[in-house]
């Protein structure tokens, strides 16, 4: 009840990186299956950005501003996600998405260092909203398989999928 | 006052009875959606309603008659991940989650081959990744068996079978004894992906010279310059000739040309003279004057 309290007033008033909680993030030892050993600093900055790559997703759907994924989105993620708003703005709708825990893991460093493949269990919510009207919330339980590349100062999240467990 | 009893029922009836009627919107959704595929969804209740969809990957709305299904044609839901599912009539929903998985079927490659450049002969110089989408470009993140195949216009191929997982294939493979174009081809059922990569020739092997007099100086000639499996080294490649005397050293750098260096030197007896190309070093020559 407190939650759903506490989404509404974020929906109604303050602005998302208020109500954004930090969800909690677990980081597993990597299962590589490619060749290329991961340095410490590299697994760092990976997770690193591809969690602030949510803060900028969840910006992005809650306001239908597709500009806010343009420093940690590429390619088919950033596509698809922009695409995506572009369909929420027409529908007069927008999604608050509320991650509450992160369970990441690399499994997949490419041989050429280009792509790194993470897997996140991910528990969030997410709330579809018309105006300040709750449509409907579902917490959800996902797992996303992402794809990283390197740009030239950050690691920028370039497939953006979730599946079953 | 009391009440009678007919009286209570009749107000009760008025008040429940619109909601006892009344039958909240109900869908019957199916957990898993192939991406692409048409869907039919059945509803229940009465009266008109919404169903709205949205995930990250999409957003689209659908007016209902509810009891009776809802239709999404082939195509309209494609991109692959997990969607909200709201379907509302009045101050009534039912919420709800389903997936989207990707088409089976491959149908584009993602293949980057790396480097594009390398010398020959190198155990497992060049590397191949590749993820593998739907017509949809959603990752397949079943495993996928990928056939990769390192052709050079001389030599036999190499094969090598990955299977993906997550979506991703990676593989390595040698690079040809001979020099040249060799195509890196990565291919999952009938689709195929192609790679140029260029076999260059690897170190000079071998390097030796000769000096001869001429003209009161020293006449120095490498043999032919090759690598290590006879490609020849490229015209341009720089050979250096050091000359050293008395603690002095005097060096002069010469390109390549068809496959041979050579220069003229004045050169004192008693000098030692070495050749070199790169890391590599070859022989010396104890410089008599004749």
């Amino acid at each position: 009840m407190i939650r759903r309290l506490l989404l509404f007033a974020c929906a109604l008033a303050l602005p998302a990186a208020v109500c954004a909680q930090d969800a909690s993030v677990q980081v597993l030892p990597p299962d590589l299956h490619g060749s290329r050993q991961l340095e410490p600093l590299t697994q760092t900055s990976v997770v690193r950005d591809y969690l602030e790559s949510w803060k900028a997703f969840r910006t992005a759907l809650n306001d239908n501003a597709p500009q806010a994924l343009a420093q940690d989105f590429v390619g088919t993620a950033l596509t698809q996600l922009t695409g995506t708003i572009a369909e929420q703005s027409q529908l007069g709708i927008h999604t608050h998405y509320v991650d509450r825990a992160h369970r990441l893991q690399i499994v997949f460093y490419s041989p050429d260092g280009l792509s790194i493949q993470i897997i996140d269990q991910v528990d969030y919510d997410e709330q579809v909203m018309q105006g300040t009207t709750v449509l409907g919330t579902q917490p959800i339980h996902a797992r996303y398989v992402v794809v990283l590349t390197p740009s030239q100062t950050r690691w920028q999240v370039r497939i953006f999928q979730a599946a079953a467990q | 006052m009391r009440l009678r009893p007919w009286f209570l029922l009749a107000g009760l009836a008025s008040i429940a009875g619109p909601l006892l009627l009344a039958q909240s919107p109900a869908m019957n959704l199916p957990a898993q959606v192939v991406a692409g595929g048409a869907l039919s969804i059945p509803t229940s209740g009465s009266g008109q309603g919404t169903l709205t969809i949205v995930g990250p990957g999409q957003a689209l709305r659908r007016t209902v008659q509810l009891g009776s299904p809802v239709s999404l044609a082939a195509g309209v839901l494609f991109n692959a991940g997990e969607y909200v599912a709201i379907l509302s009539s009045g101050s009534d929903e039912q919420v709800a989650q389903f997936e989207v998985t990707p088409a089976p079927k491959p149908a584009k490659l993602s293949f980057l081959a790396e480097p594009s450049r390398l010398p020959v002969d190198l155990e497992n110089g060049v590397s191949g990744t590749v993820y593998v989408f739907d017509v949809y470009h959603n990752l397949i993140l079943s495993p996928t068996p990928v056939s990769f195949n390192l052709s050079d216009s001389s030599g036999p191929s190499q094969t090598r079978t990955a299977t993906s997982r997550d979506g991703v294939a990676w593989t390595r493979m040698n690079s040809a004894s001979k020099e040249g174009s060799a195509h890196f081809v990565a291919q999952v059922g009938a689709v195929t992906a192609t790679r140029v990569v260029d076999e260059v020739p690897g170190d000079p092997c071998n390097l030796s010279m000769t000096a001869t007099p001429d003209s009161g100086k020293a006449k120095l000639q490498t043999a032919p310059v090759r690598d290590c499996s006879g490609n020849p080294i490229p015209d341009g490649t720089i050979v250096t000739f050091t000359a050293s005397f008395n603690g002095k050293q005097s060096t002069v750098d010469v390109p390549l040309k068809k496959d041979i260096a050579e220069v003229e030197m004045p050169l004192p007896a008693g000098a030692t003279i070495s050749v070199a190309s790169g890391v590599v070093a070859g022989n010396e020559i104890h410089w008599s004057g004749r």
